[in-house]
């Protein structure tokens, strides 16, 4: 991971921002970076809708922003995974975060993560082999009144125990049709 | 827009308020949104529509009102009657609600949550007087309960050296941790010097546990704005930069939208209520990295870097942001500024106790019977908070501990339940007032396990710049770990106690720092439960599993004899 293409793949960036590759998800980027003036200071904005557009951080993508800040991809890449937020792996279809925050352990939320590993065979952090679905953990979700709390694809409930879990994502698995992939 | 015009805008909309002669109030806030809200608000605005009644009928909704585990809850307001609130409303009820109640008739009594009970009634909200009761997405709203007048009155009547003076009486102390006397800070960024100073709303709130400032950001965020142009008037900055957690979507979103609209109205911008004010702000969102919170390291976070915090001194205030003088206030700080300035300091001081002026706001959680957001005088006892606004401890268990302070704090035991919530009493305990998590533990809470839990926390999110955080919070949760599940010696124990000093001592920033504190807290009053666990290999509380062996360092006779010493054991070793 040393900075490979950015001193010689980027003499000047006066191409106006385009990909070469057409994809429009790009313009997106491009337009966050016009709008911080290709300050080498936004990084992290651009990172947030880099990921935001292509769903997690491809090296590709890295070295496309390291190209337009002409920041060393080193640099990029240190960024990038430095935060928790920012992920270098794609998602599963489906994501499921159990909040690890204060309340919630004392709630027992490690045993809603123990009922997820033994299910599905998958550690926080990771993603099902047929990619369908994602576990994640974070730090407190600012719910702690409905202790314990998880996420699933963006909905935030409360109140939950290992059984309420884990039938609500074998009723969210069971329907999901073999989509064509998203994007 | 100038004075008159803001006062003119309070007016028309107070009387458009006044034009209904019901306003619904909703909860949408995360926690009730979560448990149903949604459904709630949907059903009284069919309700309402089916009646014809949206001419006199309104339906807002609002930010958190307090109680969220009884969510989702609704506040109804008749004209010329006291307001009163609803929890766990169904769709089903929120029906009957309107059929009853809102046409005239008697409330729906199954329910009513009464507004006289302790947990309202021992409250004193100043910093969240507006969150329940204002749809946060609406400037007019917050205009009309007097929202930037505060401001306007600093511009017209107040040189900078006299906001900087007035929160110094106030004795208005940061409530992000640390509790730094706020005018202070700010006078001292004032006589910084530097060609441009910058304001930092601190909106991180990586305390597991807590969630004061997402529900002010998100219930009232032109309050946190007008404390932001406040500060930036006083110290002389012309930019702001509000840091918002990364888990935060919502209050990040509502940020934006209330900078735009307040722009739009020339209440933040250039030349702010027609006066040489100018002071814009910008949203800048976190990305997950607890120690970002802390001040070095969300400066660098906001500038794109790695959020790694550097040495102090330097303070911030004196080379911060791209080398200026910057400020950094948490956001409930900020959220208390206008409230000093349209009351006066002498009525800020009139509130808590001493040296500890004001309210705090906590966010009440574990095991507890009504868990939720709560506003409450400084100097109010633990045993107030517990067992009078939280309804006391659920299916008949025993209060154990409060942990405060998240990972940098301590667990307060039951014998200090009396002891007023100030700065120095949590101090003196060992615990620190923090950000203001307040969790709850009874009887089945293993402290041991929750020492394992906080320092789990810290290794997670230790930024790795030094070794005796990066290594150190390794080691200790090994030792940790090793206690709960039974395979430490009396030996492990030593090395834990030696470990928690070196780290506290040599860390380069607060986290390293204030990380053994969860341990040195649980020690000093549990002691008995660690020592359990590695002489006799038992959880009190029955959390941990304790199924692995001690891997003997000793040769079996002198650790016989270690254990014999203690007497719990009669010197056989299995
Ligand atoms: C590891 C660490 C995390 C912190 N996290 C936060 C935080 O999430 N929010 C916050 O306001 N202050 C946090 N602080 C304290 C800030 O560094 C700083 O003292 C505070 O924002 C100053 O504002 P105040 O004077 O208004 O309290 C943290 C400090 C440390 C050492
Ligand atoms: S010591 Fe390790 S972590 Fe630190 S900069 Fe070098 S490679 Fe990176
Ligand atoms: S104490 Fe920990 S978090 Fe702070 S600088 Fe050192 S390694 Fe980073
Ligand atoms: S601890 Fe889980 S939501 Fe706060
Ligand atoms: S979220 Fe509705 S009362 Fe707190």
């Amino acid at each position: 991971m040393a900075a490979r293409p950015t001193a010689k793949r980027s003499p000047r960036r006066d191409d106006g921002g385009e990909h070469p590759s057409g994809d429009p998800r790009f313009k997106l980027i491009d337009r966050t970076l016009k709008r911080f003036q290709y300050q080498q200071d936004a990084l992290i904005e651009v990172l947030h809708t880099a990921q935001e557009a292509f769903g997690f951080l491809e090296e590709d993508l890295l070295i496309y922003v390291a190209r337009q800040l002409k920041l060393p991809l080193s640099w990029v890449y240190g960024v990038a995974t430095f935060y928790h937020f920012f992920s270098l792996k794609p998602q599963g279809e489906h994501t499921c975060i159990v909040c690890m925050g204060t309340a919630c352990y004392v709630k027992r939320a490690a045993e809603i993560v123990a009922s997820l590993q033994a299910e599905f065979g998958v550690e926080p952090g990771q993603t099902t082999p047929d990619g369908k679905l994602s576990v994640a953990t974070a730090r407190c979700l600012g719910s702690c009144g409905l202790a314990p709390v998880i996420v699933v694809d963006g909905e935030v409930l409360g109140r939950e125990t290992p059984e309420t879990t884990l039938s609500r994502l074998k009723a969210l698995l069971d329907t999901s049709q073999p989509e064509p992939m998203a994007g | 827009m100038n004075r008159a015009d803001l006062e003119n805008m309070a007016q028309r909309e107070q009387e458009r308020q006044q034009g209904f002669r019901c306003r619904l109030l909703c909860c949408a806030s995360t926690p009730c949104l979560s448990s149903g809200g949604t459904a709630v608000a949907d059903a009284l605005q069919d309700e309402i529509a089916r009646r014809e009644l949206n001419a006199e009928v309104q339906v807002v909704s609002t930010g958190c009102m307090g109680p969220c585990s009884r969510g989702p809850v609704v506040t109804v307001q008749r004209q010329g009657e006291p307001d009163l609130l609803y929890e766990n409303v169904t769709p089903d009820a929120a029906r009957r609600i309107v059929q009853q109640h809102v046409q005239g008739g008697e409330p729906v009594q199954e329910h009513l949550l009464p507004l006289d009970i302790p947990f309202f009634t021992k409250q004193h909200k100043v910093v969240l007087s507006n969150s329940g009761l204002i749809d946060p997405e609406r400037l007019e709203d917050y205009v009309a309960r007097g929202g930037y007048s505060a401001l306007a009155f600093a511009l017209r009547e107040m040189t900078p050296e006299e906001v900087c003076a007035e929160i110094i009486r106030s004795g208005l102390r940061g409530r992000g941790g640390a509790g730094y006397p706020t005018g202070l800070k700010w006078d001292l960024v004032r006589k910084a010097p530097g060609a441009r100073k910058f304001v930092v709303a601190n909106g991180d709130e990586g305390d597991p546990g807590a969630y004061m400032d997402r529900t002010l950001m998100e219930s009232d965020p032109h309050r946190v704005l007008e404390g932001m142009a406040i500060a930036g008037y006083a110290v002389g900055a012309e930019q702001g930069y509000i840091y918002v957690r990364g888990e935060y979507p919502i209050a990040a979103k509502r940020l934006e939208r209330a900078i735009r609209a307040a722009e739009r109205r020339g209440l933040l911008g250039s030349r702010i209520l027609d006066s040489n004010f100018n002071f814009r702000i910008d949203v800048r969102i976190g990305a997950g990295a607890f120690v970002c919170g802390e001040e070095t390291a969300l400066m660098a976070s906001i500038m794109g870097r790695r959020g790694q915090p550097v040495p102090r001194p330097p303070y911030p205030a004196q080379r911060g942001l791209w080398g200026m003088p910057t400020l950094i206030n948490n956001v409930e700080t900020l959220g208390n500024v206008a409230p000093i300035i349209t009351h006066g300091a002498d009525w800020f001081a009139g509130i808590g106790t001493e040296k500890s002026k004001g309210t705090k706001i906590f966010a009440l959680a574990g095991k507890v019977a009504t868990t939720g957001l709560i506003e409450v005088p400084m100097g109010i006892t633990l045993r107030e908070i517990v067992f009078d606004i939280g309804g006391g401890i659920p299916d008949g268990g025993t209060f154990k501990a409060a942990q405060t302070g998240g990972p940098s704090g301590g667990c307060i035991p039951a014998q200090f339940l009396d002891t007023p919530v100030d700065y120095e009493s949590l101090r003196a305990l060992g615990s620190i007032m923090g950000s203001g998590g307040l969790i709850v533990m009874d009887d089945r809470s293993c402290m041991v396990d929750v020492a394992k839990f906080f320092m789990e926390f810290c290794m997670d999110e230790s930024c790795g710049k030094c070794v005796p955080c990066r290594v150190g919070t390794v080691e200790m949760y090994e030792l940790l770990r090793r206690i709960t599940d039974g395979s430490a010696t009396p030996a492990d124990l030593a090395t834990l106690e030696e470990l928690c000093v070196m780290v506290q001592e040599t860390s380069l920033c607060g986290l390293g720092q204030s990380a053994p504190n969860p341990v040195l807290s649980t020690l000093r009053y549990f002691r008995d439960e660690y020592e359990a666990h590695i002489r006799e290999r038992r959880c009190p509380a029955g959390v941990c599993s304790l199924d692995q062996v001690p891997v003997l360092e000793w040769p079996d006779r002198l650790h016989a004899q270690a254990l014999a010493g203690n007497g719990s054991i009669s010197g056989e070793v299995n």
